[in-house]
């Protein structure tokens, strides 16, 4: 079920997509672009884009204080769709955001303002963390209006009928979050990541895995355990907020960026299964 | 009303937002509440009311108050949870959730708290029931209620400081999801009050509404009707529902939630607080900690911080069945700002020798402003006892300036 091509078409391509997520805003607006135009240079191939909540309780320390930092420069929902619309990138943005700010916003209750204003800024997909498939008909069929893909999560401990259910709701990819707990930098890729990804052999969905990514290493085993794409985002908000504490120019954190995506993009392709090793 | 309304399990209050991690630990809990909880599989109702006597101290009892009786000149009954083992209504609740854990084999057990009463209340059940323990609080309310943080510590539960935010229940509440979310296959979060996603309102509602069965029955006794009203604090909301539930079908018994007016209902939309804790007078729909609910937010949906000067009743949110009941007007939401619970706090401890808890201070504060308001008879539950609260009522008796009649050395010689 991919309601945008968009995203779609970068799976297609057939290359490994590599995922970044970054706060928007962060650490303040300005500076924050050209950290995601730096993305993109880097080898991004979609991006999450994080759209700050007061209470992200699915996020570690690194993204929280990303928040923080976002939210007290004063970005809002409207300010994040104008962010969008100013960004100078070709390739699909995905918001990852927690529900109450997709129900509150505009004046009629319900998702459907905020979505219908995300595809206008040019928003491909969604996140929501906070958002079980159980509750997420209305936002669905939002996204099905206006042509938005709607990204689920599946858990290490997702199983079952569950995975049936989110089957049903999942559209553009399936992040498949690599180990339990909160987003967050790891030393090493975590064994849940091969069971998860064998529980979804059998899904025409691609499959991105996040959570605990850190190095091209990591990327590269990823790859050849089968993902479609890795999503990376506290190894990256690390850079931004290393940047922001050093006092380091926007230049020179953004360089740092593109380096690093390229580090985790040339990963991933070096984790593509060759011919022989692939039968 | 929007299409989802129906997944809800309170009119359109409810349901479950959490992350997928979650999901699965919730749907396990829904099913062993409704097993053993719901229908005794295993003689665990049973189990837990033993417990609940022998180590709670359970029926508290329902006492006649002369002196406000006659100040108001109501009947006055106070249903004394400050008497339940470890000073408040929480342990129903914590004892009730420790034992489920129990039973559905998991190994650790962590909480938030806010007073710290819950926080108390289930390192006391742990201890107990023989299982390791964590609670988390926020920094804010480890400075004001520090009498609880030792008892924590003294029943071997680990103390864990929560510095996000202003450090107060709501950081709290998002640390110990962040934690169950971690640890899932092996924890229970038991959570606080009648929040968070199904079926955690339902079922700590259940635990808590042994408080107002006893006092049904033991009001029959006394005066051989039932009462003309209860008023009850509201943080979370669940002294108050456990109080209501019994009566909730008897339209003749009014059901009066007191929040926590703060300093003040108006908002600073500019430095996103609200001076007060008022979520179901002045709060909206929204969704936070795993349900839809009343929630403190301003327009974008940004959670505001809230403001108590009782730590048990500061929170952005309220259970969704309590807004249900407001909105359905079945229970009526009314506040009282801090200084009348202070006052009332001192005025209670003074003519009637209880020292209710800040948070109970509140149901006292909107009867003394409200006498003609509660009908002939009236029942006040006294969610807790004040021990935990000394230290910040004779600070904010002295930064209030208030004229209160509490003889006292201790105000005088206090903070010199
Ligand atoms: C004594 C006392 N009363 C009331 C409350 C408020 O909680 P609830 O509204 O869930 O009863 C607390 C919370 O900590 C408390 O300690």
């Amino acid at each position: 079920m991919t309601a945008n091509s968009e995203i779609g078409a970068v799976f297609e391509a057939g290359e490994p997509a590599f995922i970044p997520y970054l706060v928007a805003g962060d650490p303040e607006y300005e500076a924050s672009l050209e950290y995601i135009e730096a993305l993109e240079r880097g080898g991004a191939d979609i991006i999450e884009l994080g759209l700050p909540f007061s209470e992200p309780i699915a996020e570690g320390p690194t993204i929280q204080n990303a928040i923080v930092r976002s939210l007290e420069g004063g970005m809002t929902p409207d300010r994040f769709f104008s962010f969008v619309e100013e960004l100078d990138v070709e390739i699909p943005l995905v918001c990852m955001t927690y529900y109450n700010l997709i129900y509150q916003y505009g004046s009629e209750s319900g998702p459907r303002p905020f979505v219908e204003r995300a595809a206008e800024a040019g928003i491909a997909g969604l996140v929501v963390p906070d958002l079980p498939a159980e509750e997420a008909d209305p936002l669905r069929d939002a996204c099905d209006e206006y042509g938005l893909d709607l990204v689920f999560i599946v858990a290490p401990t997702t199983r079952g009928d569950r995975l049936e259910t989110i089957m049903e709701q999942v559209s553009g990819y399936v992040y498949v979050q690599a180990r339990l707990g909160t987003t967050g930098a790891r030393e090493d890729v975590s064994d849940q990541t091969d069971e998860s990804l064998a529980r979804l052999r059998e899904w025409d969905v691609p499959k991105a895995v996040g959570f605990g990514i850190k190095t091209g290493e990591h990327a590269e085993r990823i790859v050849s355990a089968g993902a479609d794409g890795i999503i990376v985002g506290s190894a990256l908000v690390d850079i931004v907020a290393e940047g922001a504490e050093s006092g380091e120019s926007t230049e020179a954190v953004a360089d740092r960026l593109e380096a690093k995506a390229r580090e985790l993009k040339e990963g991933a392709l070096r984790g593509v299964p060759t011919a022989e090793s692939s039968d | 009303m929007t299409t989802d309304d129906t997944n809800g399990q309170f009119g359109g209050y409810g349901g479950q937002y959490v992350p997928e991690a979650l999901m699965p630990a919730i749907e396990e809990l829904r099913d062993a509440y409704e097993r053993y909880v719901l229908e005794n599989e295993d003689g665990f109702m049973n189990e837990l009311r033993a417990h609940l006597a022998d180590f709670g101290g359970r029926p508290t009892p329902l006492q006649r108050a002369d002196q406000l009786s006659e100040r108001y000149d109501t009947e006055v009954y106070l249903k004394r949870e400050d008497l339940l083992h470890g000073g408040a209504h929480k342990l129903n609740n914590a004892l009730g959730q420790v034992l489920l854990a129990k039973y559905m084999g998991k190994e650790r057990i962590i909480a938030e708290t806010g007073a710290g009463q819950h926080g108390t209340a289930t390192a006391m059940a742990a201890a107990h029931l023989d299982m390791p323990c964590e609670i988390f609080m926020g920094e804010t309310d480890i400075e004001r209620q520090r009498p609880n943080v030792f008892r924590m510590e003294l029943n071997g539960a680990t103390v864990t400081p929560v510095t996000t935010g202003r450090g107060t229940l709501k950081e709290a509440i998002s640390e110990t999801m962040r934690d169950w979310a971690t640890n899932v296959e092996d924890t229970h979060y038991v959570i606080g009050s009648i929040v968070g996603p199904d079926p955690f309102p339902e079922m700590v509602r259940d635990f808590q509404s042994v408080i107002g069965d006893e006092a049904h029955e033991q009001i029959l006794a006394k005066t051989g009707d039932a009462p003309d009203s209860i008023v009850a604090c509201a943080g979370g909301g669940s002294n108050t529902m456990g109080a209501f539930h019994e009566f909730r079908d008897k339209e003749d018994v009014d059901l009066i939630a007191v929040e926590a007016g703060g300093s003040s209902l108006e908002v600073d939309e500019e430095a996103g607080v609200a001076p007060n804790s008022a979520t179901l007078s002045t709060g909206e729909e929204g969704v936070l900690h795993g349900a839809r609910t009343k929630l403190l937010q301003d327009e974008d949906g940004q959670i505001m911080e809230s403001h108590s000067v009782s730590a048990g009743l500061d929170y952005s949110g309220v259970g969704p069945e309590l807004a249900y009941l407001v909105d359905e007007g079945r229970v009526d939401a009314v506040n009282v700002d801090d200084e009348v619970a202070l006052e009332s706090f001192h005025r209670v401890s003074r003519l009637e020798g209880v020292i209710p808890a800040l948070e109970t201070a509140h149901a006292f504060g909107y009867l003394e402003e409200n006498p003609d308001a509660v009908g002939d008879v009236t029942i006040v539950n006294v969610s807790g006892r004040g021990d935990k609260d000394l230290e910040t009522v004779v600070e904010e008796t002295k930064a209030h300036d208030l004229d209160v009649e509490t003889a006292s050395t201790v105000l005088q010689e206090a903070g010199e």
